[in-house]
């Protein structure tokens, strides 16, 4: 590297004009840097575009692939037996199977969650059943789904649960939208639990305070201050948990029966569909994929670039949260 | 191959700007309330405060000590509260006024670790039989940053009205209320046509006041203020200052400041804290005028702090 190296800069700071520190005017050239931290700057910048290309190669991939292969009619038309890609209809069962495990297991998940995390931070006591919580929150997160799905089987598999899911002569199948959603709640729990605690802990003690200072309770104040002040990370944890919701396969196969379409059992209209197994769209996607048994590689394009765009839309309503939270502003430190 | 590094530019600490240099450009109209300078290095304060027009006991603070684990904060202090007065709690960082500040209320009692021994009446009345939402109420607080909730002006204020957590009684039924809050706090004016505006994109300053009026909202007896300056610029400080002396009729006004100019210019008694203990307690004139205690005219003096 023979390129001349900085000179100390010919226009020594003026001792008045000290630099702003806050503003685009404050950023620092890498020119006089030393060579070792100029690479390093330069495989930071490296690394941040291969992962922009790697996500952008995704997304372009899907969508091309997915609107060659999607047609509108494969969202409304159930799977079904057939000898090619056309004979064998679309995936609206799995894109419903989706739907319904996402609202399900983010409705147990996001209530518990948010409940232990505002235990956690705001009550903490007492404070040996708080740590113990901790790291029974911090295993669940460690815990593969596969396991939680075999261990779902168990709980669901007994007769006292029989109600949740198909019994014929005194066997519970075990298998149900009510097993697999609350097994898949469990997987989105913990981030629940992590970015609610971050949410609450940003907020500084004296806003609390404030809040008893003019005579609140503390269940006033957290309704009121703490939750609607932590919003943009609640949403954020939901939408993370959201997302390893509805691209779980290992709980969908062993909980939900991974059948291809619905299949009710007896009871009330809602209760017959949730009761029964079903698939969901990550499902479809592996066995229509050319390893699965239904080996249809356009319909596991098409469904694969459906389960993009929810992810992708999910993403965007976190978006608008934390827009209107900036909106809103937070306490200068 | 050597690398030359630029000299890293001069480190230049700004003087704090002194407020009470501004205090003099922005209104010289101040001269006229107590002129007299005082001695002791306060030959370039202004007292914005007049004599008082009268004085009611509110707050009786009885012998208290307060203390975290074993460490005592606030060492067998005795002071007298009172309506018509501002009572400034001055003392170099970690003296215990904030921490005797904060038992008024009993907001110490959030810290499990804080004990407290003495009496602290409110009208008469120990304040650890009432009920402490209640009394939270009666004596409420300001603190030292600017803390309004997340969300517009009005709710702020509509926030204390209501009851706990509750959103009963709609907005036309709490406007007369959260007007009025806000017009005691001199902030009505400014904010009238905003009062959907989120809270936090208010100034500072105007932040501040905000916190005042939400403090005000709950008709307090007395109002706690927990350094209420220390985070804003001179042209605020002033219009704050000039606040807390409008309001020392309507409430007992505590305030906790490690500015002296300040204590000096809005306070009629001065209550001089260090190590814990209660130095000297005096009118404001006699405090940074003629102390009695060698510690106070050190500190006054600024030998240390």
């Amino acid at each position: 590297m023979g390129a001349p190296v900085a000179a100390p800069p010919a226009a020594a700071p003026s001792p008045g004009g000290s630099p702003a520190h806050h503003g685009k005017a404050a950023v620092e050239g890498s020119a006089t840097w030393r060579l070792t931290d100029r690479i390093g700057l330069a495989i930071c910048w490296a690394l941040g575009l291969l992962f922009c290309a790697i996500a952008v190669a995704i997304v372009v991939y899907l969508l091309v692939q997915g609107l060659k292969f999607l047609k509108p009619s494969m969202l409304v038309t159930p799977a079904s037996a057939g000898f090619t890609q056309s004979e064998s209809g679309g995936f609206s069962d799995a894109l419903f199977g989706t739907l319904i495990v996402a609202v399900m297991g983010i409705s147990l998940a996001l209530p518990i969650g948010v409940g232990i995390a505002v235990w956690l931070v705001e009550y903490g006591r007492p404070a040996g059943l708080a740590r113990l919580t901790e790291s029974t929150i911090e295993a669940i997160a460690g815990i593969p789904s596969i396991v939680l799905a075999l261990f779902g089987t168990v709980i669901f598999s007994s007769t006292a649960l029989g109600f949740l899911s198909r019994t014929s002569g005194g066997v519970v199948f075990g298998r149900s939208f009510f097993a697999a959603s609350t097994m898949l709640s469990l997987v989105a729990l913990p981030l629940i639990v992590a970015s609610t605690r971050e949410g609450l802990g940003s907020i500084p003690r004296h806003v609390r305070e404030a809040s008893y200072a003019v005579g609140k309770t503390k269940a006033a104040t957290t309704r009121r201050i703490l939750l609607p002040a932590s919003r943009p990370q609640i949403a954020t944890g939901a939408m993370l948990g959201l997302g390893r919701i509805i691209g779980d396969t290992a709980i969908i196969v062993v909980l939900l029966g991974a059948t291809q379409n619905f299949a009710p059992v007896g009871g009330a209209f809602p209760f017959n569909y949730l009761r029964g197994a079903g698939t969901t769209l990550t499902n479809f996607v592996y066995e229509a994929s050319p390893t699965g048994n239904l080996n249809q590689p356009q319909k596991a394009y098409a469904a694969a670039f459906v389960l993009l765009l929810l992810v992708l839309a999910l993403n965007a309503a976190v978006d608008v949260v934390h827009r209107r939270a900036r909106k809103v502003g937070t306490w200068s430190s | 191959m050597e690398l030359v590094t630029p000299p890293p530019p001069p480190i230049r600490r700004l003087e704090l700007e002194d407020p009470n240099a501004a205090r003099q450009v922005a209104s010289p109209a101040h001269d006229e309330n107590g002129a007299t300078p005082a001695p002791g290095g306060f030959t370039g304060a202004r007292r914005s405060i007049g004599a008082p027009q009268f004085s009611i006991r509110r707050m009786e603070i009885d012998d208290v000590s307060v203390s975290y684990s074993n460490r005592e904060a606030v060492k067998a202090v005795s002071l007298p509260v009172r309506q018509g007065e501002v009572l400034a709690m001055i003392g170099p960082s970690g003296c215990g006024k904030t921490t005797l500040l904060r038992s008024l209320n009993r907001l110490t009692e959030l810290t499990s670790t804080a004990t407290l021994r003495g009496r602290i009446l409110l009208d008469d009345v120990d304040i650890t039989l009432i009920e402490p939402t209640l009394l939270r109420r009666r004596v409420t607080m300001v603190f030292q940053q600017p803390n309004p909730f997340p969300m517009s002006v009005f709710d702020n204020i509509a926030y204390v009205l209501r009851e706990q957590g509750s959103r009963r009684q709609r907005k036309k039924s709490l406007e007369p209320r959260v007007h009025s809050a806000l017009d005691r706090a001199g902030l009505f004016e400014e904010v009238k046509d905003n009062l959907d505006h989120p809270a936090l994109k208010l100034s500072g300053g105007q932040q501040q006041r905000l916190c005042i009026a939400r403090a005000l909202a709950a008709e307090p007896e007395v109002l706690l203020l927990d350094e209420p300056c220390s985070a804003l610029d001179p042209q605020s400080t002033q219009v704050i200052e000039d606040l807390i002396v409008k309001l020392r009729d309507d409430v007992a006004v505590v305030i906790v400041t490690h500015n002296l100019q300040q204590a000096y210019r809005i306070a009629d008694h001065v209550a001089f804290m260090y190590l814990g203990e209660l130095v000297e307690y005096n009118s404001a004139t006699a405090l940074f005028g003629s102390p009695r205690e060698q510690r106070t005219q050190e500190y006054v003096s600024g030998a240390f702090g």
